[in-house]
């Protein structure tokens, strides 16, 4: 009896896209995508070799940052920008919540539900610098406008995510809560509430630093903030006291995202 | 359970007295924090301006209607340099972002000690810093133009990108690794076998879904002159001309719809 002596195989990797006609097109489409976008990109390489210099000295500036001669400018718009951060996330959530139950599709009826995704929608097409010049615009310079902008934005981020998670739950307990006759109110508060909770909790307090990090750019566009000082010290060239703003700016965002963090594992 | 007593009868409580105590108090604290707040903004603010506000916008929806259509067609190039500005910046970003996500992972880092704090640093940094705040500082570096854009996109990105993809790589199943270890494999075949096929997925996901963040945030980066549409929003703005502001906020919406659309699509095919 002979030993049957398999053809020799080699093994290759099975690819992530299965349909060769489909890998093959992606490739040759991102090919001439890349041609005609570096083709219609215009950089203009002798102010960008110019600008080097520039590059390095703000790189220098971080060493050390200049927190001392703009103090007092740096102190009220981080403060402004805290306060703007605080009550807009407030304001947001509070009324992100009936309208992330009108946009829930097992809950609303479906005028409702058409109404409120078109708030949401809208609310999250538009970048909150695009919101800021309009909010501007309406009501005036300063933190007003601010608190607005982000109290429209958190209503687009956290409504959507609610009605997600509400029409993600379990309808059995809400079904429960209904089978003892309570009121439509009473229905949301004891069969939904309970059940989305931890879950906006913890989206609460990461909207909360988003909203901070929002804050430092809606003063670009005059509403409020740490921004409109950061704008200054950058058309200023004053680049060491825009490193202290970045650095405090950065600084902050790691201990709210620290802080969020462990709040987070603490209700859940 | 909490039970109080009403004379004779006993009454259902959520909570007892101590827990209800505590979390009236927080609310308190919270309520007086809101307020205090408020407060302080209320003082900043010019109350006759925000009270003059329907009157203003009721103002601004009449001089934006009709959109002026004929000015789309000067709004193809701005487009098309949004989207570049989206896309190559996405692609910088991520080609950044493998290396960095690759030191900072537990599980595949260099060295736990030097290497991986380093990366963690590179992501925080990238992260809590704006796109439009990298776009106003290469603006003054680099020159206003849409090379900014790319660059002010892709800085951004290297931090969401290189946070998510190290995750991924975090939570791979060390088994995988463990057999394409045991057959001999060198440290370069272990990735390119046992982890690469792992996150290849997770990977392709976070590009698509940071592209479509960069869409939405590319329009912008003009008003700091960074190119795009958000130039000529800036430049509408400034000359009022409101018909033609209302209809880039029309074509901005729809580049943001199709985005959003495109990038649910392959994300549902890959998954």
């Amino acid at each position: 009896m002979s030993i049957a002596v398999a053809a020799p195989r080699r093994w290759s990797k099975p690819p992530l896209i299965k349909s060769a006609r489909l890998r093959w097109g992606l490739g040759l489409g991102a090919a001439v995508y890349l041609a005609l976008a570096f083709g219609t990109t215009d950089v203009n390489w002798n102010r960008v070799w110019e600008g080097l210099p520039r590059g390095a000295q703000f790189v220098t500036a971080f060493f050390p940052p200049d927190f001392i001669s703009r103090w007092d400018e740096i102190v009220e718009g981080i403060a402004e920008s805290i306060w703007m951060t605080v009550v807009s996330t407030v304001v947001g959530i509070a009324l992100s919540v009936p309208v992330g139950i009108g946009a829930a599709r097992n809950i609303a009826p479906a005028p409702v539900y058409y109404f409120c995704r078109g708030i949401l929608a809208v609310s999250r097409s538009f970048q909150e610098v695009i919101l800021a010049i309009f909010f501007v615009k309406l009501f005036g310079f300063g933190p007003f406008a601010g608190f607005l902008t982000l109290s429209f934005a958190t209503i687009g981020f956290y409504g959507k995510l609610l009605a997600e998670d509400i029409e993600d739950m379990d309808p059995a307990q809400a079904e429960a809560v209904r089978a003892t006759g309570a009121g439509w109110l009473q229905w949301i508060n004891f069969g939904i509430q309970p059940q989305v909770m931890p879950r906006m909790i913890g989206l609460g307090l990461y909207r909360l630093d988003i909203n901070f990090r929002e804050s430092a750019v809606v003063g670009i566009v005059g509403a409020g903030g740490i921004g409109a000082t950061l704008n200054t010290a950058f058309d200023r060239y004053e680049f060491d006291s825009a490193a202290a703003i970045l650095l405090i700016i950065i600084g902050i965002v790691m201990m709210l995202e620290y802080l969020s963090g462990y709040l987070r594992r603490w209700v859940q | 359970m909490a039970v109080a007593m009403q004379g004779a009868t006993k009454v259902w409580q959520r909570r007892d007295r101590r827990t209800q105590f505590t979390v009236w108090a927080a609310w308190l604290a919270g309520a007086a924090v809101f307020a205090y707040c408020f407060q302080l903004i209320s003082d900043k603010t010019i109350w006759v301006f925000v009270l003059d506000a329907p009157a203003q916008a009721g103002d601004l929806a009449v001089r934006m209607v009709p959109p002026d259509w004929a000015f789309i067609t000067q709004l193809g190039r701005p487009i098309w340099d949004t989207i570049n500005i989206a896309t190559l910046g996405t692609a910088m970003g991520i080609a950044i972002a493998v290396p960095v996500a690759y030191c900072a992972a537990r599980n595949t880092t260099p060295s736990v000690a030097f290497v991986r704090p380093v990366a963690l640093f590179i992501v925080v940094s990238s992260r809590s810093i704006n796109s439009l705040i990298w776009a106003l500082m290469l603006v003054t570096i680099v020159g206003p133009g849409v090379f900014a854009g790319i660059i002010a996109i892709g800085l951004r990105s290297i931090g969401f990108c290189a946070k998510l993809l190290y995750e991924a790589i975090e939570e791979i199943d060390e088994n995988q690794v463990e057999a394409v270890r045991a057959t001999g494999a060198s440290g370069a075949q272990i990735t390119a076998y046992g982890i690469v096929p792992q996150v290849l997925p997770a990977f392709a996901g976070i590009s698509v879904f940071r592209w479509d963040i960069n869409i939405r945030e590319s329009t912008v980066l003009g008003l700091v002159g960074a190119g795009g549409i958000g130039l000529e929003l800036n430049g509408a703005i400034t000359t009022l001309a409101w018909t033609q502001v209302s209809l880039i906020l029309l074509v901005i919406i729809a580049t943001v719809i199709v985005s959003e659309w495109v990038s649910a699509k392959v994300r549902h095919a890959i998954i």
